[in-house]
Protein backbone atom coordinates (compact mmCIF):
# COMPACT_ATOMS: atom_id res chain seq x y z
CA UNK A 1 0.00 0.00 0.00
CA UNK A 2 1.90 3.03 -1.13
CA UNK A 3 1.00 6.37 -0.30
CA UNK A 4 1.27 8.61 -3.39
CA UNK A 5 0.67 12.46 -3.37
CA UNK A 6 0.20 14.01 -7.00
CA UNK A 7 0.81 17.99 -6.71
CA UNK A 8 -1.60 20.05 -8.96
CA UNK A 9 -1.90 23.46 -9.50
CA UNK A 10 -4.29 25.90 -11.42
CA UNK A 11 -2.77 28.39 -13.61
CA UNK A 12 -4.39 30.08 -16.98
CA UNK A 13 -5.85 28.03 -19.67
CA UNK A 14 -2.34 28.18 -21.81
CA UNK A 15 -4.40 29.66 -25.04
CA UNK A 16 -5.05 32.73 -23.22
CA UNK A 17 -4.24 36.09 -23.70
CA UNK A 18 -2.00 37.44 -20.92
CA UNK A 19 -3.40 40.90 -20.22
CA UNK A 20 -0.51 43.38 -18.36
CA UNK A 21 -2.48 45.96 -16.39
CA UNK A 22 -0.65 48.39 -14.27
CA UNK A 23 2.33 46.42 -13.16
CA UNK A 24 0.96 43.13 -12.46
CA UNK A 25 -1.10 40.72 -14.76
CA UNK A 26 -4.49 40.64 -14.76
CA UNK A 27 -5.46 37.08 -14.87
CA UNK A 28 -9.20 37.71 -13.60
CA UNK A 29 -11.06 37.28 -16.99
CA UNK A 30 -8.88 34.44 -17.65
CA UNK A 31 -10.18 31.01 -17.41
CA UNK A 32 -8.30 28.72 -15.23
CA UNK A 33 -7.22 24.99 -15.70
CA UNK A 34 -4.92 22.15 -14.27
CA UNK A 35 -1.43 22.85 -15.80
CA UNK A 36 -1.16 20.62 -19.09
CA UNK A 37 2.04 18.78 -17.12
CA UNK A 38 -0.09 17.65 -13.91
CA UNK A 39 -2.47 15.68 -15.90
CA UNK A 40 0.33 13.23 -16.88
CA UNK A 41 1.33 13.72 -13.38
CA UNK A 42 -2.09 12.53 -12.28
CA UNK A 43 -2.37 10.25 -14.81
CA UNK A 44 1.06 8.31 -13.99
CA UNK A 45 -0.12 8.33 -9.95
CA UNK A 46 -3.17 5.90 -10.58
CA UNK A 47 -1.32 3.65 -12.94
CA UNK A 48 1.09 2.88 -10.18
CA UNK A 49 -1.88 2.66 -7.80
CA UNK A 50 -3.20 0.28 -9.98
CA UNK A 51 -0.02 -1.54 -10.29
CA UNK A 52 0.84 -1.84 -6.81
CA UNK A 53 -2.45 -0.68 -4.82
CA UNK A 54 -2.38 2.27 -2.36
CA UNK A 55 -4.24 5.28 -2.65
CA UNK A 56 -3.73 8.84 -4.54
CA UNK A 57 -4.02 12.33 -2.75
CA UNK A 58 -4.52 15.15 -5.54
CA UNK A 59 -2.53 18.41 -3.18
CA UNK A 60 -2.94 21.87 -4.37
CA UNK A 61 -1.79 25.37 -2.67
CA UNK A 62 -3.88 28.33 -3.21
CA UNK A 63 -7.41 29.73 -2.72
CA UNK A 64 -10.90 28.39 -2.68
CA UNK A 65 -10.81 29.13 -6.28
CA UNK A 66 -8.41 26.41 -6.63
CA UNK A 67 -10.94 23.52 -5.56
CA UNK A 68 -11.66 22.87 -9.29
CA UNK A 69 -8.46 21.34 -10.33
CA UNK A 70 -8.84 18.92 -7.32
CA UNK A 71 -11.84 18.44 -8.20
CA UNK A 72 -11.14 17.70 -11.54
CA UNK A 73 -8.56 14.78 -10.21
CA UNK A 74 -11.03 13.77 -7.96
CA UNK A 75 -13.06 12.92 -11.51
CA UNK A 76 -10.17 11.21 -13.14
CA UNK A 77 -10.30 8.92 -10.38
CA UNK A 78 -7.76 10.16 -7.22
CA UNK A 79 -8.89 8.99 -3.77
CA UNK A 80 -8.00 12.24 -1.60
CA UNK A 81 -8.23 15.90 -2.17
CA UNK A 82 -5.98 18.35 -0.50
CA UNK A 83 -5.46 21.80 -0.40
CA UNK A 84 -3.38 24.18 1.20
CA UNK A 85 -4.91 27.51 2.21
CA UNK A 86 -3.05 30.10 0.67
CA UNK A 87 -3.75 33.38 -1.03
CA UNK A 88 -0.91 35.87 -2.66
CA UNK A 89 2.69 34.94 -3.87
CA UNK A 90 5.96 32.93 -2.17
CA UNK A 91 9.13 32.40 -3.19
CA UNK A 92 10.19 28.96 -4.17
CA UNK A 93 12.05 28.80 -0.51
CA UNK A 94 8.63 29.51 1.35
CA UNK A 95 6.41 27.40 -0.77
CA UNK A 96 8.01 24.23 -0.54
CA UNK A 97 8.62 24.79 3.38
CA UNK A 98 4.82 24.29 3.40
CA UNK A 99 4.03 22.08 0.74
CA UNK A 100 6.88 19.65 2.65
CA UNK A 101 5.24 19.79 5.88
CA UNK A 102 2.08 18.86 4.60
CA UNK A 103 3.47 16.14 2.56
CA UNK A 104 5.23 14.68 6.27
CA UNK A 105 2.15 15.46 7.46
CA UNK A 106 -0.04 13.14 5.42
CA UNK A 107 2.87 10.41 5.36
CA UNK A 108 3.86 10.92 1.44
CA UNK A 109 5.61 8.05 0.24
CA UNK A 110 5.84 8.79 -3.80
CA UNK A 111 4.97 12.16 -4.98
CA UNK A 112 4.34 12.91 -8.67
CA UNK A 113 3.97 16.07 -10.00
CA UNK A 114 4.46 17.52 -13.49
CA UNK A 115 7.48 18.51 -15.00
CA UNK A 116 7.09 22.60 -14.74
CA UNK A 117 3.72 25.17 -13.98
CA UNK A 118 2.16 25.88 -17.27
CA UNK A 119 2.43 29.97 -15.58
CA UNK A 120 5.76 29.92 -13.91
CA UNK A 121 7.72 27.23 -16.19
CA UNK A 122 10.34 27.33 -13.20
CA UNK A 123 9.54 23.38 -12.52
CA UNK A 124 11.53 23.87 -9.07
CA UNK A 125 8.97 22.25 -6.83
CA UNK A 126 9.88 18.64 -7.71
CA UNK A 127 13.10 18.62 -7.20
CA UNK A 128 12.97 21.03 -4.70
CA UNK A 129 10.70 19.32 -1.97
CA UNK A 130 12.94 15.80 -2.66
CA UNK A 131 15.64 18.10 -1.31
CA UNK A 132 14.05 18.78 1.68
CA UNK A 133 12.45 15.62 2.06
CA UNK A 134 15.96 14.36 1.77
CA UNK A 135 14.56 11.97 -1.32
CA UNK A 136 15.52 10.95 -4.58
CA UNK A 137 14.06 12.48 -7.63
CA UNK A 138 14.07 12.19 -11.07
CA UNK A 139 12.95 15.04 -13.46
CA UNK A 140 11.24 15.06 -16.70
CA UNK A 141 10.27 11.52 -16.90
CA UNK A 142 8.71 10.17 -20.39
CA UNK A 143 7.85 6.66 -18.79
CA UNK A 144 7.04 5.13 -16.01
CA UNK A 145 7.09 1.36 -15.08
CA UNK A 146 6.25 -0.48 -11.98
CA UNK A 147 8.32 -3.74 -11.84
CA UNK A 148 8.42 -4.23 -8.13
CA UNK A 149 10.56 -0.53 -7.72
CA UNK A 150 9.87 2.62 -9.98
CA UNK A 151 11.79 2.66 -13.07
CA UNK A 152 11.68 5.61 -15.40
CA UNK A 153 13.03 7.25 -18.68
CA UNK A 154 14.65 10.57 -18.38
CA UNK A 155 16.20 12.44 -20.83
CA UNK A 156 19.65 11.70 -21.11
CA UNK A 157 22.97 13.49 -22.92
CA UNK A 158 22.30 11.82 -26.35
CA UNK A 159 19.35 10.08 -26.05
CA UNK A 160 17.44 8.52 -22.88
CA UNK A 161 18.56 6.92 -19.55
CA UNK A 162 16.43 4.20 -17.95
CA UNK A 163 16.76 4.64 -13.88
CA UNK A 164 15.77 2.74 -11.37
CA UNK A 165 14.09 5.55 -8.36
CA UNK A 166 14.15 4.64 -5.00
CA UNK A 167 10.89 5.18 -2.79
CA UNK A 168 10.45 7.56 -1.04
CA UNK A 169 10.77 9.96 -4.30
CA UNK A 170 9.51 12.93 -6.54
CA UNK A 171 9.38 12.06 -10.11
CA UNK A 172 8.62 14.93 -12.43
CA UNK A 173 6.99 14.17 -15.25
CA UNK A 174 6.57 15.14 -19.10
CA UNK A 175 4.45 14.65 -21.95
CA UNK A 176 5.84 11.47 -23.53
CA UNK A 177 3.70 8.87 -25.22
CA UNK A 178 1.30 8.93 -22.45
CA UNK A 179 -2.37 9.23 -22.73
CA UNK A 180 -4.46 10.76 -20.16
CA UNK A 181 -7.98 9.03 -19.07
CA UNK A 182 -10.66 11.11 -19.17
CA UNK A 183 -13.40 11.14 -16.21
CA UNK A 184 -16.51 9.28 -16.49
CA UNK A 185 -20.00 9.86 -15.23
CA UNK A 186 -19.59 8.31 -12.10
CA UNK A 187 -16.17 10.15 -11.65
CA UNK A 188 -17.82 13.62 -11.96
CA UNK A 189 -20.49 12.56 -9.74
CA UNK A 190 -18.56 11.30 -7.06
CA UNK A 191 -16.04 14.63 -7.57
CA UNK A 192 -18.96 17.08 -7.23
CA UNK A 193 -19.76 15.33 -3.18
CA UNK A 194 -16.31 15.01 -2.59
CA UNK A 195 -15.09 17.53 0.39
CA UNK A 196 -11.74 18.64 0.19
CA UNK A 197 -9.91 18.85 2.74
CA UNK A 198 -8.36 22.49 3.87
CA UNK A 199 -5.18 22.50 5.54
CA UNK A 200 -3.76 26.16 7.16
CA UNK A 201 0.17 26.24 7.36
CA UNK A 202 1.98 29.33 8.34
CA UNK A 203 4.14 30.17 5.23
CA UNK A 204 6.99 31.75 6.19
CA UNK A 205 7.74 35.38 4.43
CA UNK A 206 9.19 35.75 0.89
CA UNK A 207 13.08 36.67 0.40
CA UNK A 208 11.95 36.99 -3.06
CA UNK A 209 9.36 39.44 -4.23
CA UNK A 210 7.97 40.13 -7.46
CA UNK A 211 8.55 43.41 -8.28
CA UNK A 212 6.61 44.27 -11.44
CA UNK A 213 5.20 42.26 -14.44
CA UNK A 214 5.26 43.75 -18.05
CA UNK A 215 4.72 42.40 -21.40
CA UNK A 216 7.49 41.34 -23.27
CA UNK A 217 9.27 43.89 -25.50
CA UNK A 218 8.26 43.95 -28.95
CA UNK A 219 10.49 42.57 -31.47
CA UNK A 220 11.19 44.91 -34.00
CA UNK A 221 9.68 44.25 -37.36
CA UNK A 222 11.51 41.72 -39.47
CA UNK A 223 12.39 41.55 -43.49
CA UNK A 224 10.09 40.08 -45.43
CA UNK A 225 10.16 38.54 -48.71
CA UNK A 226 7.73 36.83 -51.53
CA UNK A 227 8.80 33.80 -52.81
CA UNK A 228 11.47 30.97 -52.36
CA UNK A 229 14.16 32.55 -54.58
CA UNK A 230 14.35 34.87 -51.63
CA UNK A 231 15.83 31.86 -49.27
CA UNK A 232 19.32 32.44 -51.23
CA UNK A 233 19.65 36.15 -49.88
CA UNK A 234 17.99 35.26 -46.51
CA UNK A 235 20.67 32.75 -46.39
CA UNK A 236 23.08 35.45 -46.35
CA UNK A 237 22.14 37.65 -43.97
CA UNK A 238 22.11 34.92 -41.68
CA UNK A 239 25.83 34.67 -42.16
CA UNK A 240 26.63 38.08 -42.82
CA UNK A 241 24.24 40.05 -40.97
CA UNK A 242 22.88 37.88 -37.81
CA UNK A 243 26.33 36.27 -37.89
CA UNK A 244 24.63 32.93 -36.79
CA UNK A 245 25.57 30.60 -39.28
CA UNK B 1 29.89 41.33 0.06
CA UNK B 2 28.78 37.51 -0.33
CA UNK B 3 30.46 35.10 -3.43
CA UNK B 4 28.95 34.82 -6.51
CA UNK B 5 28.83 31.27 -7.75
CA UNK B 6 29.47 29.74 -11.24
CA UNK B 7 28.28 26.08 -11.81
CA UNK B 8 30.06 25.35 -15.21
CA UNK B 9 27.44 23.78 -17.31
CA UNK B 10 29.25 20.79 -18.99
CA UNK B 11 28.44 18.96 -22.62
CA UNK B 12 30.44 16.22 -23.80
CA UNK B 13 33.11 15.99 -21.47
CA UNK B 14 33.90 19.76 -21.81
CA UNK B 15 32.79 23.12 -20.52
CA UNK B 16 30.20 24.26 -22.34
CA UNK B 17 30.40 27.58 -23.88
CA UNK B 18 27.31 29.40 -21.99
CA UNK B 19 29.25 28.97 -18.80
CA UNK B 20 30.98 32.31 -20.11
CA UNK B 21 27.87 33.90 -20.35
CA UNK B 22 26.95 32.72 -16.73
CA UNK B 23 30.06 34.59 -15.99
CA UNK B 24 28.96 37.86 -17.40
CA UNK B 25 25.48 37.26 -15.67
CA UNK B 26 27.21 36.76 -12.45
CA UNK B 27 29.22 40.16 -12.74
CA UNK B 28 26.28 41.53 -13.62
CA UNK B 29 25.11 40.90 -10.20
CA UNK B 30 28.39 42.23 -8.64
CA UNK B 31 31.58 41.05 -7.93
CA UNK B 32 34.03 37.93 -9.90
CA UNK B 33 32.60 34.78 -9.88
CA UNK B 34 34.21 31.24 -8.39
CA UNK B 35 33.45 29.08 -11.30
CA UNK B 36 33.26 25.60 -10.34
CA UNK B 37 33.47 22.57 -12.43
CA UNK B 38 31.64 19.40 -11.83
CA UNK B 39 34.36 16.93 -13.40
CA UNK B 40 35.64 12.90 -12.69
CA UNK B 41 38.54 14.54 -14.36
CA UNK B 42 40.09 17.75 -13.29
CA UNK B 43 41.90 18.61 -16.43
CA UNK B 44 38.12 19.30 -17.65
CA UNK B 45 38.20 22.66 -15.74
CA UNK B 46 41.45 24.36 -17.03
CA UNK B 47 39.51 25.54 -20.01
CA UNK B 48 37.83 27.95 -17.39
CA UNK B 49 40.60 29.51 -16.18
CA UNK B 50 40.79 31.19 -19.21
CA UNK B 51 37.43 33.00 -19.09
CA UNK B 52 38.12 36.76 -17.98
CA UNK B 53 36.43 37.78 -15.23
CA UNK B 54 36.43 34.52 -13.32
CA UNK B 55 38.71 34.92 -10.18
CA UNK B 56 38.94 31.38 -9.20
CA UNK B 57 37.75 28.18 -10.94
CA UNK B 58 37.16 24.77 -8.59
CA UNK B 59 37.47 21.58 -10.34
CA UNK B 60 35.47 19.64 -8.08
CA UNK B 61 36.21 16.39 -8.37
CA UNK B 62 34.09 13.31 -7.81
CA UNK B 63 32.68 10.00 -9.52
CA UNK B 64 29.08 11.18 -8.55
CA UNK B 65 29.62 13.41 -11.42
CA UNK B 66 29.93 10.71 -14.16
CA UNK B 67 26.21 10.53 -14.75
CA UNK B 68 23.23 12.87 -13.37
CA UNK B 69 21.64 12.07 -10.14
CA UNK B 70 20.12 15.07 -8.98
CA UNK B 71 20.67 14.27 -5.15
CA UNK B 72 24.36 13.58 -5.75
CA UNK B 73 25.42 16.68 -7.59
CA UNK B 74 23.05 19.09 -5.31
CA UNK B 75 25.22 17.52 -2.12
CA UNK B 76 28.35 17.13 -3.94
CA UNK B 77 28.59 20.67 -4.73
CA UNK B 78 26.74 21.71 -1.60
CA UNK B 79 30.00 20.56 0.09
CA UNK B 80 32.42 22.61 -1.44
CA UNK B 81 30.42 25.72 -2.66
CA UNK B 82 30.98 28.74 -0.52
CA UNK B 83 28.05 30.75 0.60
CA UNK B 84 26.48 33.37 -1.56
CA UNK B 85 24.63 33.26 -4.98
CA UNK B 86 25.16 30.71 -7.35
CA UNK B 87 23.84 30.82 -11.14
CA UNK B 88 23.43 27.68 -13.33
CA UNK B 89 22.82 27.69 -16.63
CA UNK B 90 18.83 27.42 -17.61
CA UNK B 91 18.86 23.41 -19.48
CA UNK B 92 16.04 21.26 -17.86
CA UNK B 93 19.17 18.79 -16.42
CA UNK B 94 20.92 22.39 -14.70
CA UNK B 95 17.34 23.58 -13.66
CA UNK B 96 16.76 20.75 -11.55
CA UNK B 97 20.04 21.09 -10.45
CA UNK B 98 19.66 24.79 -8.99
CA UNK B 99 16.08 23.52 -7.44
CA UNK B 100 17.58 20.73 -5.54
CA UNK B 101 21.23 22.88 -4.06
CA UNK B 102 18.32 25.96 -3.51
CA UNK B 103 16.12 23.52 -1.29
CA UNK B 104 19.15 22.16 0.55
CA UNK B 105 20.38 25.48 1.55
CA UNK B 106 16.97 26.73 2.50
CA UNK B 107 17.22 29.96 -0.02
CA UNK B 108 15.09 30.48 -2.92
CA UNK B 109 15.44 29.58 -6.90
CA UNK B 110 14.80 31.79 -9.79
CA UNK B 111 14.88 30.17 -13.08
CA UNK B 112 15.51 31.35 -16.83
CA UNK B 113 17.07 34.59 -15.71
CA UNK B 114 17.40 36.84 -18.95
CA UNK B 115 18.00 40.20 -17.58
CA UNK B 116 19.58 41.37 -14.09
CA UNK B 117 19.96 44.85 -13.08
CA UNK B 118 21.35 45.33 -9.71
CA UNK B 119 19.50 43.21 -7.52
CA UNK B 120 16.18 42.44 -9.65
CA UNK B 121 15.93 39.68 -11.90
CA UNK B 122 13.42 38.93 -15.04
CA UNK B 123 12.39 35.85 -16.25
CA UNK B 124 9.65 34.98 -19.45
CA UNK B 125 6.55 33.72 -17.21
CA UNK B 126 2.94 32.37 -18.84
CA UNK B 127 5.59 30.64 -21.25
CA UNK B 128 6.65 34.22 -22.80
CA UNK B 129 3.54 35.67 -22.61
CA UNK B 130 5.07 38.12 -20.21
CA UNK B 131 7.65 39.42 -18.04
CA UNK B 132 8.35 39.18 -14.44
CA UNK B 133 10.89 40.47 -12.34
CA UNK B 134 12.14 40.03 -8.67
CA UNK B 135 14.00 41.60 -6.13
CA UNK B 136 16.81 39.26 -4.33
CA UNK B 137 16.94 39.80 -0.53
CA UNK B 138 19.84 37.79 0.10
CA UNK B 139 21.17 34.81 -1.77
CA UNK B 140 19.68 32.68 -4.12
CA UNK B 141 20.18 30.31 -6.89
CA UNK B 142 19.51 31.19 -10.37
CA UNK B 143 19.09 29.93 -14.13
CA UNK B 144 20.15 31.66 -16.63
CA UNK B 145 18.83 31.25 -20.31
CA UNK B 146 21.35 31.13 -22.89
CA UNK B 147 22.06 33.52 -25.87
CA UNK B 148 20.83 36.56 -23.63
CA UNK B 149 24.20 37.44 -21.64
CA UNK B 150 27.52 38.10 -23.78
CA UNK B 151 29.88 35.14 -23.47
CA UNK B 152 32.87 36.63 -20.89
CA UNK B 153 36.00 36.63 -23.39
CA UNK B 154 38.73 34.69 -23.11
CA UNK B 155 42.22 35.60 -22.25
CA UNK B 156 42.23 35.45 -19.06
CA UNK B 157 44.67 33.27 -16.36
CA UNK B 158 42.92 32.18 -12.98
CA UNK B 159 44.37 29.57 -10.34
CA UNK B 160 42.55 25.96 -10.56
CA UNK B 161 41.94 24.28 -7.74
CA UNK B 162 40.95 20.35 -7.42
CA UNK B 163 39.08 19.66 -4.52
CA UNK B 164 37.47 16.22 -4.28
CA UNK B 165 33.54 16.22 -2.96
CA UNK B 166 31.15 13.44 -2.73
CA UNK B 167 27.62 13.02 -2.76
CA UNK B 168 24.93 10.50 -1.92
CA UNK B 169 23.77 9.11 -5.47
CA UNK B 170 20.14 8.41 -4.94
CA UNK B 171 19.01 6.70 -7.77
CA UNK B 172 20.85 4.00 -10.48
CA UNK B 173 20.85 4.22 -14.13
CA UNK B 174 20.06 0.65 -15.90
CA UNK B 175 20.71 1.45 -19.37
CA UNK B 176 21.83 4.18 -21.69
CA UNK B 177 19.33 4.43 -25.16
CA UNK B 178 21.59 6.54 -27.24
CA UNK B 179 19.08 8.25 -29.84
CA UNK B 180 18.36 6.98 -32.86
CA UNK B 181 19.66 9.41 -35.11
CA UNK B 182 22.80 11.00 -34.86
CA UNK B 183 21.31 14.59 -35.07
CA UNK B 184 21.44 16.94 -31.80
CA UNK B 185 18.35 17.23 -29.72
CA UNK B 186 16.07 20.26 -30.27
CA UNK B 187 16.84 21.47 -26.40
CA UNK B 188 20.27 20.52 -27.20
CA UNK B 189 20.97 22.59 -30.55
CA UNK B 190 22.28 26.08 -31.11
CA UNK B 191 20.21 26.34 -34.59
CA UNK B 192 16.85 24.55 -34.90
CA UNK B 193 14.77 23.66 -38.03
CA UNK B 194 11.37 22.75 -37.23
CA UNK B 195 8.60 21.80 -39.96
CA UNK B 196 4.63 22.03 -39.08
CA UNK B 197 1.37 20.41 -40.28
CA UNK B 198 2.72 22.80 -43.80
CA UNK B 199 4.74 20.20 -44.58
CA UNK B 200 2.05 17.92 -46.37
CA UNK B 201 3.74 14.57 -44.94
CA UNK B 202 6.49 13.59 -42.20
CA UNK B 203 7.91 12.26 -45.11
CA UNK B 204 9.46 15.58 -46.42
CA UNK B 205 10.76 16.29 -42.97
CA UNK B 206 13.88 14.94 -45.19
CA UNK B 207 14.23 18.05 -46.72
CA UNK B 208 14.80 19.96 -43.02
CA UNK B 209 16.95 16.68 -42.40
CA UNK B 210 19.32 17.81 -45.49
CA UNK B 211 19.50 21.21 -43.87
CA UNK B 212 20.02 20.64 -40.78
CA UNK B 213 22.68 17.92 -41.54
CA UNK B 214 24.27 20.57 -43.75
CA UNK B 215 24.38 23.75 -41.08
CA UNK B 216 24.57 21.18 -37.71
CA UNK B 217 21.22 22.04 -36.63
CA UNK B 218 18.03 20.13 -34.86
CA UNK B 219 15.11 19.20 -36.45
CA UNK B 220 11.62 20.30 -34.64
CA UNK B 221 8.69 19.91 -35.26
CA UNK B 222 5.23 21.83 -34.26
CA UNK B 223 2.87 20.38 -32.21
CA UNK B 224 -0.01 19.92 -34.93
CA UNK B 225 2.70 17.74 -36.69
CA UNK B 226 3.61 15.59 -33.82
CA UNK B 227 -0.05 14.83 -33.04
CA UNK B 228 -1.08 14.43 -36.61
CA UNK B 229 2.41 12.05 -38.06
CA UNK B 230 2.81 9.11 -36.08
CA UNK B 231 6.32 9.31 -37.33
CA UNK B 232 6.81 12.29 -36.04
CA UNK B 233 7.81 11.51 -32.32
CA UNK B 234 7.04 13.99 -29.20
CA UNK B 235 10.63 14.32 -28.44
CA UNK B 236 11.18 16.93 -31.49
CA UNK B 237 8.22 18.78 -30.35
CA UNK B 238 8.96 22.69 -29.98
CA UNK B 239 6.44 24.54 -27.59
CA UNK B 240 4.27 24.37 -25.04
CA UNK B 241 3.79 20.36 -23.74
CA UNK B 242 7.23 20.11 -25.88
CA UNK B 243 10.56 21.47 -25.19
CA UNK B 244 11.28 25.16 -24.88
CA UNK B 245 14.36 26.59 -26.81
CA UNK B 246 16.25 29.41 -27.15
CA UNK B 247 18.87 29.06 -29.69
CA UNK B 248 20.64 31.62 -31.99
CA UNK B 249 18.74 30.57 -35.08
CA UNK B 250 15.20 29.07 -35.37
CA UNK B 251 13.97 28.05 -39.11
CA UNK B 252 10.14 27.69 -38.33
CA UNK B 253 8.93 26.25 -41.99
CA UNK B 254 5.12 25.40 -42.81
CA UNK B 255 4.65 26.72 -39.06
CA UNK B 256 1.35 29.06 -38.89
CA UNK B 257 2.54 30.21 -35.20
CA UNK B 258 0.12 28.79 -32.93
CA UNK B 259 0.29 30.64 -29.54
CA UNK B 260 1.44 27.04 -28.23
CA UNK B 261 4.28 27.12 -31.03
CA UNK B 262 5.54 30.70 -30.23
CA UNK B 263 5.83 29.61 -26.48
CA UNK B 264 8.44 27.20 -26.72
CA UNK B 265 10.32 29.29 -29.17
CA UNK B 266 9.90 33.24 -29.41
CA UNK B 267 12.72 34.17 -27.28
CA UNK B 268 14.57 32.23 -30.06
CA UNK B 269 17.97 35.49 -30.96
CA UNK B 270 16.94 35.34 -34.68
CA UNK B 271 14.10 33.32 -36.42
CA UNK B 272 13.42 32.37 -39.79
CA UNK B 273 9.59 31.59 -41.17
CA UNK B 274 9.00 30.29 -44.39
CA UNK B 275 4.95 29.77 -44.91
CA UNK B 276 2.65 30.07 -48.44
CA UNK B 277 0.24 32.15 -46.04
CA UNK B 278 1.44 35.59 -45.39
CA UNK B 279 -1.04 36.40 -42.81
CA UNK B 280 0.34 33.18 -40.92
CA UNK B 281 1.15 35.35 -36.77
CA UNK B 282 4.34 33.38 -37.21
CA UNK B 283 5.72 36.47 -39.31
CA UNK B 284 5.40 38.69 -36.60
CA UNK B 285 7.88 37.26 -34.62
CA UNK B 286 10.34 36.56 -37.59
CA UNK B 287 13.18 38.40 -38.83
CA UNK B 288 12.79 37.19 -41.76
CA UNK B 289 10.10 35.94 -43.17
CA UNK B 290 9.63 34.20 -46.98
CA UNK B 291 6.09 34.31 -48.37
CA UNK B 292 6.23 31.10 -50.15
CA UNK B 293 5.52 27.07 -50.12
CA UNK B 294 8.69 25.07 -49.07
CA UNK B 295 8.69 23.30 -51.95
CA UNK B 296 10.34 26.67 -53.48
CA UNK B 297 12.33 28.06 -50.63
CA UNK B 298 13.87 24.62 -49.07
CA UNK B 299 15.98 23.77 -52.25
CA UNK B 300 16.97 27.44 -52.51
CA UNK B 301 17.44 27.58 -48.65
CA UNK B 302 19.62 24.03 -48.87
CA UNK B 303 21.87 24.78 -52.21
CA UNK B 304 23.13 28.13 -51.10
CA UNK B 305 23.51 27.14 -47.22
CA UNK B 306 25.66 24.77 -48.73
CA UNK B 307 27.61 26.71 -50.71
CA UNK B 308 28.51 28.79 -48.20
CA UNK B 309 29.56 25.84 -45.83
CA UNK B 310 31.97 23.89 -48.90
Amino acid sequence: MVNIIVLVKQVPDTNAKIVVSGDRVDLSAVKKVMSPYDEFAVEVALQHREATGGEVTALTLGGAGADKVLKDAKAIGVDHIVRIDSDGDHDSNSLQTAIASVLSELGAEVVYCGKSAADTGAGSTGPGLAERMGWASVSNVTAVAFDGGITVVAPSEGGDARISVPIPAVISCDKGNMKVRKPNVKGIMQAKKAKVDVKSVAIQPSSVAIVAHTMPPAKPAGKSYEGGAAAAEVARLLRDEANVI
Amino acid sequence: MTETIVIAEIAKGTIHATTSELVTAAQALGGSPIVIVPCTDASVADAAASIQGASKVIAAKSDVFNHYDAAGWASAIDAIAPAGTILTSATPQSKDLAARIAARRNISVVQDVVAIDGNQLTSPVYSGKAMQTVALDGPAVISVRANVFDAAPSGGSCDVAVVDTTGNMATAVQEFMARASQRLDVAEANIIISGGRGMGSPDNFVHLEAIADTIGAAVGASRAAVDTWEAIPHSMQVGQTGKTVNPNLYIAVGISGAIQHLAGMRSSKYIVAINKDADAPIFQHADYGIVATWEEALPVLQTTLAGMMA
